[in-house]
């Protein structure tokens, strides 16, 4: 597979398979430890958690086992960045792994490979295999003494709620994929009821770099509160669609103008769960302290009618919503009832007033992320786009 | 369903449990396999998994009305997903989806007479790059045209 190796400052640019591991077992857990925390490094998927601190929990934890799991249920809309990571740097991904069985004590990974993404299976399979006869996998990796750890890919059934970290826990147990309680959180009550770190596949891949050059060469690119780079999936309305990796901070302007986008009317910022924002807002940044997002970037252009946009996104919620808790259940159906009585123009203010609040109300009692997100496009689109939707 | 396609069934699913094994964990894996094969998981399937792995047919049931990618009602041998995502949908995925409901004189959610096909809609694929996109069981094509769409179906076989 063709890789994207010097287009980018961390990820894209070259490593080499199996270096990071080489020397990650030569240094103490503690010392990967106080990398991380120097590198102020947060989870790529969405919830922004800080890694070091999800790691040292795992790594107190007392347990027989412990398990390490890649999150590759990418199904956030809009989002195509892991599937990219996953077929041309699965390298990246595996040892990231590795480094993170070694450093909690695991033995186990597990890959929660999207249903969707089946057909990349067979290449990350291979490479498994190659890190075996390497000796990157199996016992005693490369000659350490007593550190064991293996891989196997686990596939999603297509479930978008699988994607939170509790969910995927379930599913992976043989069961729906309906979010758990927190705490006990999945550090010391994870998979099977073992310490588990759950993390991105953009998160792990950071992982083999950061270990090479270390937290302080890390925290050189991004904000001072968004250290790094993130990769960007970029669709809709430009000229050059695709997977970018930049650093954060840059501002919605700039990525349009990177991507050859004209006459953009709105950009939808952290996929079908992020916030859509208007012209006035392009020179916000990207970053976990402005406009935080696990990459997603869809762009509308002038002729683009934004009560459709919403409407799509609020359909995917309704059969998404995995309808164990009320406030998202109920709460999805009601707001997408409320766009169809705006498209039939039979709707009053004062009812849509009362959605916005229903949506509020989503927010801080739904059980998961799901239903704690999903009112962002209805209340931020209605919001922002409210002369177009309602013909002032 | 006849005697010799139970048997059949049964001993596919002895194999899948003895592979991912007895574990209530293993129930997902079994399940992806039959689904793989049959295309459905049939209420014998069912009855038959959970008689391994020692859970109520109704657990294996609730599983399986749970994912996407799981059913329990027969489908085509072939089973097509659109990408229904608003970035497939910005590419005009809704003339692909015509084309196809004429060409196969199905709608979606439909199966065809000789139970070649089933069109289905499916939410993000995490192709939104190159939309409009499909998938023909585990195979995907993208940037489709309706006229490139129906010729990929024409060539599917089985």
């Amino acid at each position: 597979m063709k890789k994207r190796t010097g287009e980018g400052k961390i990820l894209f640019s070259a490593y080499e398979s199996g270096k990071a591991i080489k020397k990650a077992i030569s240094l103490n857990r503690d010392d990967i430890l106080f990398e991380l925390k120097e590198s102020n490094l947060r989870g790529r998927g969405g919830a922004g958690f800080s890694v070091a601190t999800k790691w040292m929990l795992a790594s107190a934890a007392v347990a027989d086992s412990k398990y390490v799991i890649c999150n590759a249920d990418e199904g956030e809309p809009g989002t195509f960045k892991d599937r990219v990571l996953l077929s041309e740097y699965p390298e990246l991904v595996f040892d990231g792994m590795v480094i993170a069985g070694y450093t909690i004590g695991a033995k186990e990974g597990i890959v929660y490979l999207r249903g969707e993404y089946e057909y990349v299976r067979k290449a990350l399979e291979n490479h498994l295999e190659l890190m075996r006869s390497n000796n990157l996998l199996g016992n005693n990796i490369l000659g350490k003494e007593g550190f064991d750890f293996n891989i196997q890919i686990r596939m999603g059934s297509s479930a978008y709620v699988c994607g939170e970290e509790t969910a995927l826990i379930e599913s992976l147990e043989g069961r729906r994929g309906e979010a758990r309680n927190r705490p006990p959180y999945p550090v010391n009550t994870g998979y099977l009821g073992k310490p588990t770190i759950v993390n991105n596949v953009e998160t792990l891949s950071i992982i083999p770099h950061l270990i090479l050059k270390g937290g302080k060469w890390f925290k050189k690119f991004g904000t001072e509160k968004s250290s790094g780079t993130k990769l960007f999936s970029v669709s809709g309305d430009c000229e050059k669609p695709g997977v970018y990796e930049w650093e954060w901070g840059i501002t919605v302007n700039e990525v349009l103008k990177r991507v050859e986008a004209k006459n953009t009317k709105a950009v939808q910022i952290g996929g079908a769960s992020g916030k859509c924002i208007p012209k006035s807002e392009f020179n916000r940044k990207i970053a976990y302290e402005d406009l935080p997002t696990a990459g997603s970037v869809i762009i509308f252009n002038e002729n683009r009618d934004m009560l459709k946009v919403l409407k799509n996104f609020m359909e995917f919620f309704v059969e998404e919503s995995c309808g164990q808790c009320t406030p998202c259940r109920i709460g999805n159906k009601k707001l997408l009832e409320g766009i169809e009585l705006i498209e039939k123009n039979d709707f009053t203010f004062s009812y849509l007033n009362k959605l916005k609040e229903l949506g509020k109300t989503m927010q801080i009692t739904s059980k998961c992320g799901l239903g704690q997100s999903s009112p962002n496009a209805f209340i931020s689109i209605l919001e922002n786009f409210k002369e177009e939707i309602f013909s002032y | 369903m006849l005697v010799s396609e139970k048997t059949s069934l049964a001993e596919e699913v002895e194999q899948l449990v003895e592979q991912y094994g007895k574990t209530r964990s293993a129930l997902l894996p079994i399940l992806q396999g039959i689904q793989k094969k049959y295309k459905f998981i049939s209420d014998y399937a069912q009855q038959e998994i959970a008689r391994h792995l020692k859970i109520h047919p109704v657990e294996v049931f609730s599983v399986i009305s749970f994912y996407g990618f799981l059913n329990s009602e027969p489908k085509g041998r072939n089973i097509i997903r659109i990408c229904k995502t608003i970035s497939c949908d910005m590419k005009n995925k809704l003339s692909v989806v015509e084309a196809i409901e004429r060409e196969l004189k199905i709608k979606i959610g439909e199966t065809t007479h000789d139970k070649k096909f089933t069109l289905e809609y499916t939410n993000c694929l995490g192709l939104c790059d190159k939309g409009p996109a499909m998938t023909i069981n585990e195979n995907v094509y993208t940037n489709l045209c309706p006229e490139k769409a129906v010729q990929i179906i024409h060539e599917t076989e089985g």
